[in-house]
């Protein structure tokens, strides 16, 4: 998060993970080595090599009743089972308290789920975060960061899981749905996939019947939909994986180079931008991947005058035409 | 993983368990003649200060005292165990199962983190996690702003916060001094809530709106949020209040669906500024600043009748362009 803190070592990373860990069995029992790894999220030869440090500490006494017991034979070797066995370390049963930092990012997270939930489920929330206001670490701030109520925008959260439920089910779904570069709604039956997420908005990733091609819908601008009683009639695909940008696998996608005077830079968060060059006056020069010509018209326009195209030309004539056309209703 | 690291880290669980387990303050010789036996007295100190940083900084609370009331030079340390471990909270299955779904909420990757880790600890003692009985929806919270880091650090360590800001509508960007009270999400943006040293007034900022890197400007704890501070009701109070535009618009048939959705209301089949189709007229408002841009997305489907003020903004705008612009 910051670059003022030191990196942390992977001793101390290492004894974070112990005191989880510990805990994490006493109160279990015995479990098995690859349950373990997956409940913790740790690989399961760093468990066993975090366990090889567990058995050389102990109470401070030095004689070896006094240290951790842990069975490596059970995990190594050819009488191995694969289940860990800890003992004589009780006085690590509690699990380390939240840091400030743990304990602000859950409170706020939960609060942001509260208002996507039904009336029984809030009840449950409230439960809770209830416990984990109680619990957290002094000088936590959760009550400083207020995530607005809006996290879970409650209409488009139910929309997304019956959009998911749908993908995976395997039924077709009816979509009315609004695209503003060519402004119109149409309305189109496709093959749910999954819903992803990119530049802070939620799409669904469906095989479109008419354009009979994959497509991203954003949730925001599906009106309404219908889950069809049909079954998907493309083979199952996992949703794409949009961290690579929103059109890495377009094919018409064509780059255009923009000039944006500072009013207009916020585009440049907005919007999935290849590359940015800053210019001595504050104004930028952006490369973005234009699927559609229509969009790109539509954002020039709404940035009229603090955006211009740098290339292609086609593009710039389009702009240029455009704002003609505008103007001269005016006369 | 090197048989240094492996060494340093049973000093350090081994340091820990000393100090939970005893009642009393441990002595610092006591300390080294077991942990650090073989290490010079300089190289003691070190590794020792060394040690009780890093457990420090995972969040293990380590206490300096003196053994002695008589001989008050010879510090001791200890953990004291209801410190030490979280507290004695019982989860239900469903309590848990909500607990389990916070771990997807941040799409941002240090509190990501630090949320699963808190899930960890909490579900260590035996909660089972089960999501599927729970009527909820996915909640997603966004932090993309480069500044969101600092000043959530800064409101949680009560630092001081130096930053570069553009206002609404402005060019210009101006130097600013925040004590940060609260990060407020409103409206679908992150704002900073606190108070603004150069003016010596409550202020709220907008993240997005904040160039480059903020920075932190004095010490930790160096101020106090003003007592019953509700950091909500202040950002709303504060953050910009909603002005509503009004406006009468021609729209060619067909075109311009946004605007019918919502039209205050709409009157077909009348004159337009040409007739390459027939248009419509339309009242609408809108919250917000954004009805020019809005307005001149549709290029020549809409042209404005009223106000004055907002049809001259469109058509000065778009000469503008033609004459070359600010960009």
């Amino acid at each position: 998060m910051s670059a003022a803190k030191p990196a942390a070592s992977a001793a101390k990373e290492q004894v974070a993970r112990l005191l989880t860990l510990v805990p994490f069995l006493h109160a279990r029992g015995q479990i098995r080595l690859e349950d373990a790894a997956t409940a913790l999220g740790v690989p399961a030869d760093q468990l066993v090599k975090d366990l090889k440090v567990l058995l050389m500490c102990g109470l401070p006494g030095g004689y070896p009743d006094d240290l951790i017991d842990v069975d490596l034979d059970a995990l190594e070797g050819p009488e191995a089972d694969g289940v860990i066995r800890v003992s004589n370390a009780d006085y690590l049963a509690r699990p380390l308290k939240l840091s400030p930092t743990e304990a602000t990012a859950i409170i706020v997270a939960l609060r942001a789920l509260r208002s996507g939930a039904g009336d029984d489920t809030r009840e449950v929330v409230d439960r809770a975060l209830a416990k984990l206001e109680a619990a957290a670490a002094e000088g936590s701030a959760a009550a400083q960061i207020d995530p607005g109520e809006d996290a879970g925008t409650p209409d488009l959260a139910r929309l997304e899981s019956r959009l998911r439920d749908a993908a995976l089910r395997g039924r077709q779904v009816r979509l009315t749905y609004y695209v503003p570069s060519r402004d119109e709604e149409s309305e189109r039956v496709v093959d749910p996939r999954g819903v992803v997420s990119a530049h802070g908005f939620a799409y669904l990733d469906a095989w479109c019947h008419s354009a009979e091609a994959p497509r991203l819908f954003r949730l925001d601008r599906i009106h309404e939909a219908e889950v069809l009683d049909l079954a998907v009639e493309t083979p199952p695909e996992a949703p794409r994986d949009l961290a690579d940008g929103l059109f890495a696998r377009a094919t018409d996608a064509s780059r255009v180079t923009l000039h944006l005077a500072p009013a207009a830079r916020w585009v440049v968060e907005y919007y999935p931008v290849e590359e940015v060059r800053p210019q001595p006056d504050g104004s930028v020069e952006v490369d973005l991947v234009v699927v559609d010509p229509a969009w790109l018209r539509r954002l020039l326009l709404r940035l009229a005058p603090n955006a211009r195209v740098v290339r292609p030309a086609e593009a710039s004539k389009e702009f240029s035409s455009a704002v003609r056309h505008a103007l001269r209703l005016y006369g | 993983m090197s048989s240094m690291t492996v060494r340093k880290s049973e000093r350090l669980l081994n340091l820990l368990i000393m100090l939970l387990v005893q009642r009393h303050y441990v002595a610092k010789d006591r300390i080294r003649s077991i942990l650090y036996p073989d290490s010079s007295t300089e190289g003691f100190e070190k590794m020792f200060e060394r040690d009780k940083e890093e457990l420090r900084s995972l969040g293990v609370p380590i206490e300096v005292g003196h053994m002695d009331a008589y001989f008050d030079d010879e510090p001791g340390y200890r953990i004291r165990p209801d410190e030490f471990g979280l507290p004695d909270i019982t989860l239900e299955a469903d309590e848990a199962a909500v607990i389990g779904l916070a771990t997807r909420v941040w799409e941002h990757a240090r509190l990501a983190e630090a949320t699963t880790e808190a899930v960890r600890k909490l579900t260590a003692l035996g909660a089972q996690l089960d999501v599927s009985a729970l009527d909820i929806a996915a909640a997603r919270l966004t932090a993309d702003e480069p500044s969101f880091d600092v000043f959530w650090e800064a409101t949680q360590e009560r630092t001081p916060v130096e930053f570069e800001y553009r206002r609404p509508g402005q060019d210009q960007v101006a130097t600013r001094h925040l004590q940060p009270w609260g990060v407020v999400r409103y409206s679908g943006r992150w704002y900073a809530v606190g108070l603004d040293t150069d003016r010596g007034e409550e202020r709220v900022f907008r993240l997005s709106r904040v160039q480059g890197e903020a920075r932190r400007a004095g010490r930790p704890g160096s101020y106090d949020v003003p007592p019953g501070t509700d950091v909500r009701a202040t950002a709303k109070r504060l953050a910009p209040a909603p002005s509503t535009e009004r406006a009468v618009v021609l729209v060619r048939t067909g075109a311009g669906l946004p605007l019918r959705r919502d039209a205050e209301s709409v009157e077909t089949d009348v004159a337009g500024p040409d007739d390459r189709t027939g248009w419509d007229r339309l009242v609408v408002s809108r919250s917000g600043l954004g009805l020019a841009d809005e307005l001149l997305g549709y290029a020549d489907d809409v042209y404005i009748e009223e106000p004055e003020g907002l049809r001259a903004t469109v058509i000065e705008r778009l000469r503008a362009v033609v004459d070359g612009g600010a960009a």
